[in-house]
């Protein structure tokens, strides 16, 4: 099976049921995306198909018809993508471990809503779980990313 | 056997601490630890202290309190790199192995019945045992807020060390005296253009003797300290690339799941693997204590194919039901069980004349920690060795396990201590990696990481435990509040957590009565009570453990007795209170939320507050009726840490604390049926705080109290009064029970 992930395109010889994120995982290595809840609940998995939000753990890899994007494809600590500098700039992460899945909704979104009000950021990042309670922060780096991403 | 081990798995506490202490004699408290470092030191490195590794690339500084989200890394590293003149962006940090040189000398003193205001003699010889316990158990633990004032003075006086043995180094070398020289930011510098890294330097100063007691920088020379620093691992964790426990990857590794009997502590009697062990990808199916576990080609098989095992588990020896346990906390309001009584101030048994009896019963529910990483560990055994790597607390504890299981002696373990993906007390617990080391065992020399489902995960914490309280007070004819005296009921999270080591501890439980007992409120007749109910399951500490659940009874029922007064309440907590830090975060959170100030109908505003850790923190919250529901519409807290090292830090600790309390407060609970494991299985059972119900949020940092504290803790015993204070003021309906959602509906 052809998979394409961070631009790279991949061979996986795995259970055509296997989740992505698993094979992103513990197949190739992509360690990014995070494994939280294994039922599409909590986000911390999400990765992007095209540009779409995708919950990586409920997704079966053969039911993959575009090329994966991780947080690893989004940027990277010499390149930073406008949302994750928006993170470094509010020091939005706390043990982090959601963070991957915040960004990679909150990206998703941002292309999609260039202008977002305080309501739409709430619908959009609603259902991304985070434990140590980074909210606020995230609220106010998504409205700094949409500066940045239309000035960009 | 070494002395800090055996009295490490003589896990003392409390009172008989302050004993067990002193006994030891003063003169090996006296003498430092040897450098854990020395024995690991590659080629080309050197170490100065516990806390500094120096290689041709700079310096590494061992932050020996694991990184679980808190940001301590970045301030420990800070406290090192502040007095050695180190640029801290350049600074490297890692936890650093296990060893009594990194032992915490504050948490034993956070067990003893001393009350954080209390600053009389007694209290702080009591303070000061702690310490000297502390280092006699080597007890290498992260935990209780105590991090940062566990490190404030040690680690500022390693950097302060090395800094001067650095210029010392440069001194000789270059044959001047040691007065002519200073630092800048990594580089010993001096007259006509002298400057040498300290990189170039550290052989030399390696072989200076380390001095001891080094004056330290005023605070007003601060450069890192008292101000807001990027977080080393920031970047790391918003680019994917910071390596959590479950991203650990090795050669040839198996991936691994198991599953345990979901009544804790009980085995399987019985398991049919047949189906499993035919699964594609199955390596290995292993029988463990508590279960069996299964070696496979990646998680997603280890998962499905432990599903496909069919368990016989054995009973579960404790109570089946919630309602069971619920029944045995309410028979332990009696003298037998009688744990403590810390306070007992006036007469509460005898009123006045015509005073205004009230009596209220409270219950808090167990609660699951529920990191957002589900509980996981690597373990690889080949050649006698044994490397384990795992988000843990507990790091010297987990190589005491793993002798016990291998055999092997401590120096053929190495334990790399990762980052954690959050904690909030669980990984004070190493079942988990128990687990690991015993499929590492069976693995054929290859490396395994073992990864729980979310399932395993809720099934298997060992949560927050029920609690109970009954409350009564009297309003005086003149309208003053005349009495309150508290029951409290828990079982004991003390013992539950020893016992898992095999111990058991002398004298009461601080954490039954603590958030309750200790607060700084001036009523004439004032008697806080602890029993100790049985074990009803095994429980751990839960961030800010007794005070979670008591901060709650204790203030709500102060909030009761206020409004039955027809006083306000902010205004009556700051004149009832004595003890000016306290004082101050009320009068903080009035300001910031405009106290007083008139509010639309249908919306109200609470306030609530604790004493815990050593921190005041008041809270105040705002809400709103609407048709959806009950809405949260800002909250604001207040909190003295005494000295505030790096404000951005502690405001995210602060708001994460208070919204992680109210969360909870508002939706979540662990309720058992059957079978020993909880009803709810995964997070839609068990919200906390969803982003859109999450209040807007503001804080403030007050520096009046006179010891530095941390902030993990204290901000979330304060959120749940706070927010059913709110309810009663917007609705009229008081909340005596969490989770509220059991009695008003949440927008
Ligand atoms: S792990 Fe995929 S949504 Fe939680
Ligand atoms: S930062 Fe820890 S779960 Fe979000």
């Amino acid at each position: 099976m052809k998979i394409v992930v961070n631009g790279i395109d991949h061979e996986v010889d795995v259970d055509p049921e296997m989740p992505l994120l698993w094979v992103l995982r513990d197949v190739l290595g992509i360690t990014g995306p995070k494994f939280g809840c294994g039922i599409a609940y909590c986000g911390a998995c999400t990765v992007h198909i095209y540009a779409q939000p995708v919950r990586s753990c409920s997704l079966q890899v053969q039911d993959v018809d575009g090329p994966v994007t991780t947080i690893e494809g989004l940027g990277s600590p010499d390149g930073l993508h406008p949302v994750q500098e928006a993170w470094q700039e509010h020091q939005v992460a706390q043990c982090g471990y959601c963070q991957a899945g915040q960004i990679m909704t909150a990206a998703a979104f941002l292309a999609e809503v260039p202008d977002p009000t305080d309501e739409d950021v709430d619908a959009a990042m609603g259902n991304n779980l985070c434990r140590c309670g980074t909210y606020p922060r995230i609220r106010d780096a998504v409205k700094t990313a949409a500066q940045k991403m239309k000035e960009a | 056997m070494s002395i800090g081990t055996i009295a490490r798995r003589t896990f003392l506490i409390g009172s008989a601490a302050t004993a067990g202490g002193v006994a030891f004699g003063v003169w090996r408290y006296r003498t430092p630890y040897d450098n854990p470092l020395e024995d690991q030191l590659a080629e080309g490195e050197v170490t100065l202290t516990p806390y500094i590794k120096i290689d041709t690339d700079g310096v590494t500084v061992i932050t020996p309190r694991i990184e679980l989200g808190q940001g301590t890394m970045t301030t420990l590293a800070a406290l090192v790199a502040e007095e050695m003149d180190l640029d801290l962006a350049q600074v490297r940090a890692d936890h650093g192995p296990p060893s009594a040189a990194y032992y915490n000398g504050v948490v034993s003193a956070e067990g003893m019945p001393v009350a954080a205001t209390d600053t009389g003699f007694m209290a702080r010889t009591a303070r000061g045992a702690g310490d000297v316990v502390g280092k006699f158990m080597g007890l290498h633990i992260t935990g209780g807020s105590t991090s940062i004032p566990d490190a404030f003075d040690k680690m500022r006086q390693a950097g302060a060390a090395a800094r001067l043995v650095m210029i010392r180094a440069a001194a000789e070398r270059e044959g001047v005296i040691a007065g002519s020289l200073w630092t800048e930011l990594g580089h010993v510098v001096g007259p006509n253009d002298l400057t040498i890294a300290y990189e170039d330097l550290a052989a030399d100063a390696a072989l200076l003797d380390i001095p001891r007691d080094v004056e330290l920088k005023s605070r007003s020379n601060w450069r890192y300290l008292g101000q807001s620093q990027p977080r080393l691992d920031m970047v790391p964790k918003i680019t994917g690339t910071a390596p959590f426990g479950i991203d650990i990857r090795l050669p040839d590794m198996l991936y691994a799941t198991v599953r345990s009997n979901p009544a804790q502590g009980a085995g399987a009697l019985n398991y049919d693997a047949t189906d499993a062990q035919e699964m594609k990808g199955v390596v290995k199916i292993v029988p463990l204590k508590t279960g069996a576990g299964v070696l496979a080609d990646t998680t997603w098989t280890a998962f499905r194919a432990a599903d496909l095992i069919e368990f016989d588990w054995a009973p579960s020896p404790y109570p089946e039901t919630s309602e069971d346990m619920a029944a045995a906390l309410a028979d332990s309001f009696t003298d037998e069980a009688r744990d403590s009584r810390f306070r007992d101030d006036g007469d509460v048994e005898n009123g006045s004349a015509e005073a205004t009896e009230i009596e209220a019963e409270y219950k808090v529910p167990f609660l699951a920690h529920a990191p957002l990483e589900p509980m996981n560990a690597t373990a690889w055994l080949r050649d006698g060795k044994l490397d384990i790597w795992a988000g843990t607390q507990v790091p010297t504890y987990v190589v005491d396990v793993a002798k016990d299981l291998t055999g092997l002696p401590d120096d053929a373990i190495t334990l790399h201590t990762t980052l954690a993906g959050g904690s909030f007390g669980r990984r004070l617990e190493f079942d988990f990696i128990a687990q690991t080391i015993e499929l590492a065992l069976e693995a054929d020399g290859r490396p395994v990481k073992m990864t729980w489902t979310r399932e395993e995960d809720f099934a298997h914490d060992y949560p927050r435990p029920m609690g109970m309280a009954r409350m009564k007070g009297r309003i005086a004819a003149d309208g003053q509040i005349e009495s309150l005296d508290g029951a409290f009921a828990y079982p004991s999270v003390v013992a539950s957590q020893v016992s898992r080591l095999g111990l058991t501890v002398p004298g009461p439980d601080v954490a039954i009565v603590a958030g309750g007992w200790d607060q700084p409120f001036s009523i004439p007749n004032y008697r806080m009570t602890g029993h100790r109910a049985p074990e009803v399951a095994p429980v751990s500490s839960w961030r800010s453990v007794g005070a979670s659940g008591n901060g709650f009874f204790h203030d709500c029922f102060l909030d009761e007795l206020i409004h039955a007064a027809g006083l306000d309440p902010m205004e009556e907590r700051i004149r009832l209170c004595w003890h000016d830090p306290s004082r101050k975060v009320l009068e903080a959170v009035a300001e910031m939320s405009n106290w007083g100030s008139p509010l639309p109908e249908g919306s109200g505003r609470g306030v609530g507050f604790c004493l815990s850790f050593g921190v005041p923190c008041a809270e105040v919250v705002e809400v709103t009726q609407t048709e959806r529901g009950l809405k949260l519409d800002r909250a604001f807290a207040a909190a003295d840490v005494g000295t505030a090292l790096d404000p951005r830090n502690l405001d995210a600790q602060l708001s994460g604390g208070m919204i992680f309390g109210l969360g909870h407060a508002m939706n979540c609970q662990l309720t058992y049926t059957a079978g020993g494991a909880p009803d709810q299985i995964n997070f839609p059972d068990y919200p906390a705080m969803r982003f859109d119900q999450c209040p807007k949020v503001e804080t403030r940092i007050l520096e009046n109290g006179d010891t530095i504290k941390g902030i993990g803790e204290p901000g979330v015993p304060p959120a749940a009064p706070a927010l059913a204070n709110a309810i009663f003021a917007a609705t009229g309906q008081r909340l005596r029970e969490m989770p509220f959602d059991k009695f008003v509906d949440f927008a």
